[in-house]
């Protein structure tokens, strides 16, 4: 199986002066699910960031497919907060999706129809048709991205950062814009991929109840600090309430969804988050909107 | 105006018409730098629209003036003004847009307080000149049947120039373009490329402003590659439709002139508007069309939507 394909050891981040958080130590194993939870400004996105080198780790050690973050980006498919597309963005979904198989390589696609310009145009073709099947979009696919529906765009968008076969998906809130059978949906189609395609994610979530059935294991960020571990030892009063260090209640329904009651909000986490500098701004103004909705 | 000496008339006989209109040194030129320009500001506007940069375009056009007025008061040559200002203008432009990932609105209010400066430093600069600015009609109209060999020679070798880095840009260009995020973290250059390219939108602009005049770039600057893109959401199909549009724009907008006492500019420019507005309706005949054809499809779609859920 070789190495894990993210491991954290007593990491820490820190951003300006502050600490967001300090002494995680996680694990993701080759073709793993794993959740990564917490409120609001708990540090979810900052450790996506870390994952891919963009943040440096101020103590401890990161390591993504068993190298320093940054090092593994083309076997990374990142998929950034809460992205559609503009209803007049005159693009196919399937010209979104190619660009995440070559749309990093300098110069045109030309449709050459010799030598190995061809065959790597038929690869790129087939590979491109091959996963947005494969996240079942190919009804969709030709039509203009920014005509479809907030599930057809994410399904499009996992397809993108599929395409250049990753061994690692980050997906930072996937769910957060999906009506309710879109995000059970989606949470089913990123559990297939890590089967099928035996590529492991860790997927940013508000909430893990659509998640519960494919996940293999949950990473709970708050105040400061993380508790990592199966949904049944960490979503629970007892853990919570340790790591929040303030009593946090977990229940239990009757269809074995959870509610975690009495969360602390982080205190003022909107200065601290406009600290973030420049690479987070788009995401401050999205996230905002979402709670307001 | 060469137009008027050449006293043409249309007839029925469109091979007549074709020979009379290639018979004067003036018209091969104007029909030579207007497909050139046609080609070159097709394709870079096939990427600004799409970048949904048309302001930032509009402002550069805009650098024209100052560089005109402050090349007749340096006594250098105006091509020379062009080009130096459109580049100053882009690397502004790219200043502001790149400092921080502000909001799209602060980023026209931006570029329209550089636009406001620009304008108003070409206005200083013809006060100082002291007097009026001789092709002050041409700065803003254009030349188009007045283009000289040398003014050809130049607009070849920008537009090969322009289309060449262009294509070398290309799909990181398209990538950063739609989805700069995900293109960063692959290690997509976006804020050099966003500046690259509106350093070749300054070229390109400067290149095509002294053609058909500061005004009327954005005639072929903008309207093919809107139209093309309202038409079909393929790239490649789309960009050679741009250039299709953009040369029918200048051949048609020029042959018409051609037998008429009007400015050339204001035919290209109305004929670009035209095309601009049939591919929209075109396009939105089709979306119509298509709703229809949904509407009635709908009873079969929903379930297996709702059985994909599930699944």
């Amino acid at each position: 199986m070789g190495e894990p394909a993210i491991v954290l050891d007593a990491a820490a981040v820190r951003i300006g002066r502050r600490t967001i958080w300090s002494d995680v130590s996680m694990r993701v194993d080759r073709g793993g699910f794993v959740a990564l939870l917490g409120a609001n400004g708990s540090g979810k996105s900052t450790l996506l960031r870390a994952l891919l080198g963009a943040l440096p780790a101020s103590a401890g050690r990161i390591e993504v497919l068993g190298r320093a973050p940054g090092a593994a980006s083309g076997e990374i498919g990142y998929l950034p907060q809460r992205r559609s597309f503009a209803p007049q963005t005159r693009l196919r979904g399937v010209d979104v999706v190619r660009l995440g198989f070559d749309g990093d390589r300098w110069g045109v696609p030309l449709a050459l129809s010799w030598g190995r310009g061809a065959g790597r145009a038929r690869e790129a073709r087939r590979r491109v048709a091959q996963v947005i099947e494969l996240v079942g979009a190919a009804s969709y696919a030709e039509r203009p991205i920014g005509e479809l529906s907030g599930g057809e765009q994410q399904r499009l968008l996992i397809a993108q950062a599929l395409a250049r076969r990753p061994r690692l998906l980050l997906l930072d809130e996937p769910l957060d814009s999906l009506d309710l059978p879109n995000q059970a949906a989606v949470a089913a189609l990123v559990g297939e991929i890590c089967r099928v395609e035996g590529v492991a994610a860790l997927l940013v979530a508000h909430d893990v109840n659509p998640l519960l059935a494919y996940l293999d294991r949950v990473v709970y960020l708050a105040a400061g600090h993380a508790v990592e571990g199966p949904v049944e030892e960490v979503v629970t009063t007892q853990a919570l309430t340790r790591l929040y260090g303030a009593p946090v209640e977990v229940l239990r329904a009757s269809d074995g969804r959870l509610v975690v009651v009495g969360q602390p909000e982080p205190p003022a986490h909107h200065h601290d988050r406009h600290d973030d500098g420049a690479h987070d701004h788009g995401h401050v103004a999205a996230h905002d909107e979402g709670h307001a909705g | 105006m060469p137009a008027d000496a050449a006293h043409p008339t249309l007839t029925w006989d469109v091979a007549h018409d074709v020979s009379q209109l290639l018979e004067y040194h003036f018209m091969l030129n104007a029909l030579l730098a207007g497909s050139v320009v046609a080609v070159m500001a097709g394709l870079v506007g096939w990427a600004m629209v799409l970048r949904r940069e048309a302001f930032a375009g509009h402002t550069l056009s805009m650098m024209a003036f100052p560089g005109a007025s402050a090349a007749a008061l340096a006594g250098v040559p105006a091509a020379l003004g062009y080009f130096l200002f459109c580049a100053a203008g882009a690397a502004a432009l790219g200043a502001l847009s790149s400092a921080r990932r502000i909001s799209w609105s602060d980023q026209s209010a931006g570029i329209g307080a550089v636009q406001a400066l620009a304008l108003a430093a070409g206005f200083l600069f013809v006060s100082l000149y002291g007097g009026v600015l001789g092709d002050l009609e041409n700065l803003l109209f254009g030349s188009l049947l007045g283009v000289s060999d040398g003014q050809v020679l130049l607009l070849v070798t920008v537009a090969a120039a322009t289309i060449a880095a262009l294509a070398a840009l290309g799909r990181p260009l398209l990538f950063a373009s739609v989805d700069a995020d995900v293109a960063a973290a692959r290690g997509v250059p976006v804020r050099a490329l966003s500046l690259a390219f509106l350093l070749l939108l300054g070229l390109a602009v400067a290149a095509t402003s002294q053609i058909t005049g500061v005004l009327l770039v954005f005639a072929l600057l903008v309207a093919p590659a809107a139209g093309a893109q309202a038409l079909t959401a393929r790239p490649l199909a789309s960009l050679a439709l741009t250039v299709a549009l953009g040369l029918l724009v200048v051949w048609l907008g020029l042959g018409i002139a051609y037998f008429s006492v009007y400015p050339a500019g204001f035919f290209v420019a109305t004929v670009a508007f035209a095309t601009y507005l049939l591919c929209r309706l075109l396009a939105q005949g089709r979306r119509l069309l298509r709703r229809r054809g949904r509407a009635q499809g709908e009873g079969e779609d929903a379930p297996a939507q709702r059985a994909g859920v599930i699944a």
